[in-house]
């Protein structure tokens, strides 16, 4: 039961909870269901790339060209746009784009037995270049109105943002895959020990390899959205969100060293990001100070429960010496 | 210390590691010049060179991180703390010399890298996340600190602009620190004990312990190292670009683990040399401007960046894998 209570994603989902009770009760206007929206919105391009993180991270990788996969997508969404493409065929196309982009890390990282961090270093740059070179320092703007405004909106013009459906539906999905689905035990067990998952019969390379196509397919996916929502193609969309997802995936409990996390920890890290960066804007705190509560969580995400073990063994320990000299 | 460097034919493999950068840039040079000669003018060589130092500086310190099997995401942001730092204070006493703007700069980045090396080391957190982190408080620090505000060069002492253009002996001071930087750093890697072991740690952390290596000193000691160079870096930067604002030097810590990883510093510890990393940024650097001379899209600078970056590290792997063969052949004889 301790342990329960101790361990990291319960304090972050509680945290998150009091963080959003505090501030829809101090924070004028964050409560309403016009800020909700806006708090949606902003927390949709985290929430839907962190869900691949999240896998990933459990496997013992990384994935850091996920927002130059959106970057890339947003550009070839504009170029697709000017060329006289239909938005119907240009949605699905973009994401298979982005599943093609994430094939070739799995390549990679799977086929050749490269370090994934170097990987996704390279293609970080090699995505977001090439999305320069799609569509240089240009934008697009003139996307349907039916389209930007659906992923604006709300169900029926009430307070529920539209785009919460597929944020919910994907999380749902995700979740039973990762709790409930023999593929989600073995990517715990793929995370603990790869060796031994191996010998266990758990197809490692293939699983990641798929993993890194998913991160890929959902990063276009966030892309085209991302797009939608600004109504506007540009190459530097999203640009520097992957360390934002990541650190909301570790903020929720996930281990950089894999085989360890919850994805009901992780949701609850992006809401608590989300929040306070919604709050702090609000109460018109400048973002840039967020970014050193940001970076604060993050580390102590790690070094918190480090503590709590040294201090939890040091005091076994003592215990079990004046047992043995009784 | 390292398995790679006891045995003839892997040395004789990692040398051509280097050579292989050596003769890209050979090539590139070469093919820019026929196109247009002025890109061997003196001016134009200046303006390499001195485009280098800034990101050699870094990734110098970064190399000896990553040798010891660790990462320092934070150095762009050490840059904007320090390059800020300097800047004010510069700009507040007109009469400082330069050398304590370099102090002063040097000081800063190697608190901001003492931070991150205690919590690698004693806090048990990841080197990834530790940088991470620090990547945001330290540029979070320096927004709270600056505001909107900037410091432009007519606030600036002249002593301090003119820095970036002096010339010592006809080679600029900027390009004097970048080779003494590296070079120093070449040398203790390659010949002192401290180089040695730390190239042990980044090999196999369990066995340096094991081994009697002070692995915290030492560890301590590489991120005090890159700290302090970002620091450096950014008293260059503020020097060389005359107008420093919060968001001097974002993103930079890309670039610099790029020059590190295209120069032959593999990912995870244990291999390649600093002067490696130093001609990996002279390669990126290179690259940019010959671009420019060659009329091709600027677009695609990143997009190559990225393509070299993974071309670098599948060409480690195939060293590797080529050694570890001729390791299981030799073992075989014996």
């Amino acid at each position: 039961m301790l342990k329960k209570l101790g361990s990291w994603d319960a304090i972050i989902i509680l945290l998150t909870l009091i963080v959003l009770v505090v501030a829809s009760v101090t924070v004028d206007n964050f409560g309403t269901s016009r800020n909700f929206t806006f708090m949606v919105l902003d927390l949709m391009p985290i929430i839907l790339v962190a869900l691949p993180m999240t896998f990933i991270i459990i496997t013992g990788e990384i994935d850091l060209s996920v927002a130059s996969i959106l970057g890339l997508t947003s550009s070839l969404m504009g170029w697709f746009w000017n060329h006289d493409l239909s938005i119907q065929t240009i949605i699905p196309l973009c994401v298979l784009i982005g599943a093609v982009a994430g094939m070739l890390n799995g390549f990679l990282i799977t086929g050749l037995g490269l370090p994934s961090l170097a990987v996704t270093i390279g293609t970080l740059a090699l995505y977001r270049g090439l999305a320069f070179v799609v569509l240089g320092d240009s934008a697009v703007a003139d996307f349907p109105f039916n389209f930007t405004g659906w992923v604006t909106g709300t169900l029926g013009g009430g307070s529920i943002p539209n785009v919460l459906i597929p944020i919910i539906a994907m999380a749902v999905v995700f979740g039973v895959i990762l709790h409930a689905t023999p593929v989600g035990r073995a990517l715990y067990a793929i995370g603990a020990n790869a060796q031994a998952a191996h010998f266990s019969g758990i197809r490692v390379a293939r699983t990641k390899f798929w993993l890194y196509v998913v991160s890929g397919a959902v990063s276009g996916l966030v892309g085209v959205l991302w797009t939608l929502r600004y109504s506007s193609a540009r190459a530097d969309n999203g640009a520097g969100l992957e360390l934002a997802v990541v650190a909301a995936v570790l903020l929720g409990g996930v281990s950089i060293f894999g085989g360890k996390g919850s994805l009901p920890g992780v949701l609850a890290g992006v809401v608590l990001l989300t929040a306070l960066q919604n709050a702090l804007r609000l109460e018109d705190v400048s973002g840039q100070a967020l970014n050193i509560v940001t970076g604060a969580l993050l580390v102590l995400s790690v070094l918190l429960p480090n503590i709590v073990t040294t201090v939890r063994g040091n005091w076994q320990r003592r215990r079990l010496r004046q047992s043995a000299a009784q | 210390m390292t398995p790679v460097a006891t045995t003839a034919p892997a040395r004789n493999l990692l040398k051509t590691r280097e050579l292989g950068i050596l003769l890209a840039l050979v090539l590139l040079v070469l093919y820019t010049t026929i196109n247009n000669s002025r890109f061997l003018s003196g001016q134009s060589i200046r303006d390499n060179l001195l485009n280098t130092a800034i990101l050699a500086v870094m990734a110098t310190g970064q190399a000896v991180v990553v040798i010891t099997r660790n990462i320092d995401l934070s150095v762009g942001s050490v840059l904007g703390i320090s390059a800020w730092a300097v800047a004010t204070m510069m700009s507040e006493h007109q009469g400082l010399p330069m050398i304590v703007a370099i102090v002063a700069g040097l000081a800063v980045g190697a608190v901001a890298g003492l931070l991150n090396g205690v919590l690698v080391r004693y806090g048990k957190v990841p080197a990834l996340v530790v940088t991470l982190g620090t990547l945001y408080i330290y540029r979070g620090i320096t927004y709270q600190w600056a505001g909107g505000s900037q410091v432009n060069a007519d606030k600036l002492p002249a002593h301090f602009l003119n820095f970036a253009n002096d010339n010592l002996l006809g080679i600029p001071w900027l390009v004097l620190i970048a080779l003494v930087v590296v070079g120093g750093a070449t040398l203790v890697m390659r010949n002192y004990r401290v180089g040695r072991e730390l190239y042990a740690m980044g090999s196999s952390p369990q066995a340096a312990e094991l081994a009697g290596i002070k692995v915290a000193r030492n560890l301590l000691g590489a991120f005090v190292l890159s700290g302090a160079l970002a620091g450096l870096a950014g008293v260059l930067f503020a020097a060389r670009f005359g107008t420093v604002d919060a968001s001097a030097g974002t993103g930079y810590e890309l670039n610099v683990v790029a020059a590190v990883v295209v120069g032959g510093v593999a990912v995870f510890g244990g291999s390649g040399t600093v002067w490696g990393a130093g001609l990996g940024a002279l390669l990126l650097t290179v690259i940019s401007s010959a671009l420019a001379v060659l009329d091709i899209n600027q677009f695609w600078q990143q997009a190559i960046v990225g393509a070299l970056i993974i071309l670098a590290i599948c060409a480690d792997r195939l060293v590797a894998v080529r050694i570890a063969r001729s390791l299981r052949k030799r073992d075989a004889r014996a």
